[in-house]
């Protein structure tokens, strides 16, 4: 039966492009599609990036080590969702257009941030195979502790792109805040 | 040599279908962004063709309920804008309770005007309506008066987004006094035709084209003449970001995006961006209310 998790898993994590394929055949994007489109990619990076770091607390609170079996799945599909936000920015909205695209990575700090946190997804995605945890031993964990401060960046792109105290990117605030709180040894404090 | 038309020589059906033609042909390519790359010099319209009725009204900015932009036209629907008054006071001679039905008494006209967004959109909406200086030149304004206050109804009962501070309720904005009086600053009491929808402002707003979109107050209660500059909601919120002027402007960029571009809403995917005009294109008009201003700090 568990054969069929990891498949099942994939499947589901494609949902952000079956809906976008539907919307787009069935001519319900809406008002401003291209707009649409960015938005949906960027929210759903943060939604596989807040999954991804709900494995570990997952693993400890259930002690199944099952959870960890998808947690680099879910960090790639966040760095493709990542990717297809940032290429429909550059290409849908700007179309290549590079003079202005540069203005904004430097002088937006909501762009600055979010295209840094892509950036350093990559390296992540790069060594995200078994082969380069053999490789990197120690250091895989080292470089892998990026994503916790790739996901600060990413809640804070969204923070600052909103134009006052908006839901959304609150309750992704508090999301991350709670599983990066899991990260926090409290024993080591109890001196006792 | 007789000049033909466009419209004489592509029927409005073809015309529509060459349309969704190139939208189903955008559609076949697929999400993959880099679709895009051989379509990067093809051509918006910046023609003045109203947007449609549908988008117009279901594509709103109006925080008092919710600040999704299909929160306004899913909630505003038994919105009470009957009985409704407007009060004109402050620095005028004798103040003045008016009910709606007077002012929508004025004879409406049509005014086909291009509202920009300062989220960096645009619409063509076909509005109705009659320049503010005529409901103005009802009071006897004292010289004393300087600018123009627009305040919005507070009823958080049915205006749900007023429940939550996303702003500082209720909504106020603010022209200068010639501003005010400038022709195309206007009343708008409806739209295609129609009677005002209650999520574009019902039952009475103003419309100010060359200025961003949310210098347009909606559902006016009172109208206060002011010595001082009023405190308007979003340069309230974020004075960094939002001046009391608001002119469109592609030269000043807002902190956290460029205004030199816009989209057009109802584009299909595939269409660019269009270029941002000074004043919203409105400069002839306008341009010389700000004679020796320097719009880079006046912003």
């Amino acid at each position: 039966m568990k054969n069929y998790f990891k498949p099942a898993v994939f499947f589901f994590s494609l949902w952000p492009i079956y809906i976008i394929t539907y919307q787009l055949f069935y001519n319900q994007l809406g008002p401003e599609p291209v707009d649409r489109i960015i938005n949906h990619f960027g929210e759903w990076t943060l939604i596989f990036i807040l999954l991804t770091l709900s494995m570990t607390p997952l693993k400890k609170i259930t002690s199944s080590l099952e959870w960890i079996k998808f947690r680099r799945m879910l960090g790639l599909f966040a760095f493709f969702y990542a990717s297809i936000h940032m290429l429909s920015y550059v290409g849908l909205d700007y179309r290549f257009d590079f003079e202005p695209l540069i203005d904004d990575v430097l002088k937006k700090k909501f762009i600055f941030i979010g295209f840094s946190a892509w950036l350093l997804l990559i390296p992540l995605a790069i060594t995200s195979s078994d082969k380069m945890v053999r490789i990197l031993k120690k250091n895989w964990k080292k470089l892998h502790r990026l994503i916790y401060l790739i996901s600060i960046f990413g809640v804070l792109h969204f923070i600052w792109l909103s134009k006052t105290i908006f839901f959304k990117p609150l309750i992704f605030l508090i999301i991350l805040i709670v599983l990066l709180l899991f990260r926090i040894n409290f024993r080591k404090f109890n001196l006792s | 040599m007789k000049k033909f038309k466009y419209s004489e020589i592509t029927s409005e059906k073809i015309y529509n279908k060459r349309r969704s033609f190139i939208r189903s042909m955008g559609y076949g390519l697929g999400t993959i962004a880099l679709s895009s790359v051989p379509l990067i010099n093809a051509k918006a319209s910046n023609s003045n063709e109203p947007t449609s009725y549908k988008d117009i009204t279901t594509y709103n900015n109006f925080y008092e309920f919710g600040t999704g932009k299909g929160d306004p036209h899913r909630r505003a629907k038994n919105f009470t804008t009957r009985p409704w008054s407007v009060k004109i006071e402050g620095e005028v001679e004798k103040s003045l309770e008016l009910p709606i039905e007077e002012i929508l008494a004025i004879k409406s006209e049509e005014r086909i005007l291009k509202l920009r967004c300062v989220e960096g959109w645009s619409m063509v909406i076909p509005w109705l309506g009659f320049s503010l200086s005529e409901l103005l030149n009802k009071v006897e304004i004292k010289p004393s008066a300087k600018f123009v206050e627009f305040e919005t109804v507070y009823n958080p009962e049915e205006m749900v987004g007023q429940r939550y501070p996303t702003l500082n309720w209720p909504y106020i904005e603010g022209l200068r006094i010639d501003e005010a009086m400038h022709p195309l600053t206007t009343v708008v009491t409806g739209l295609y035709g129609k009677p005002l929808p209650n999520q574009n402002g019902a039952p009475f707003r103003i419309f100010i084209p060359w200025k961003y979109g949310f210098k347009s107050a909606k559902s006016i209660v009172k109208i206060r003449l002011t010595k001082n500059m009023p405190n308007t909601a979003w340069k309230n919120a974020s004075p960094r970001e939002y001046g009391f002027y608001s002119n469109v402007n592609p030269e000043v960029d807002h902190p956290r995006w460029s205004q030199a571009t816009e989209r057009v809403i109802g584009e299909s995917i595939l269409a660019p961006r269009i270029k941002t005009l000074m004043f919203n294109g409105y400069g002839d008009e306008v341009a010389h209310l700000y004679s020796g201003m320097d719009l880079k700090k006046n912003y």
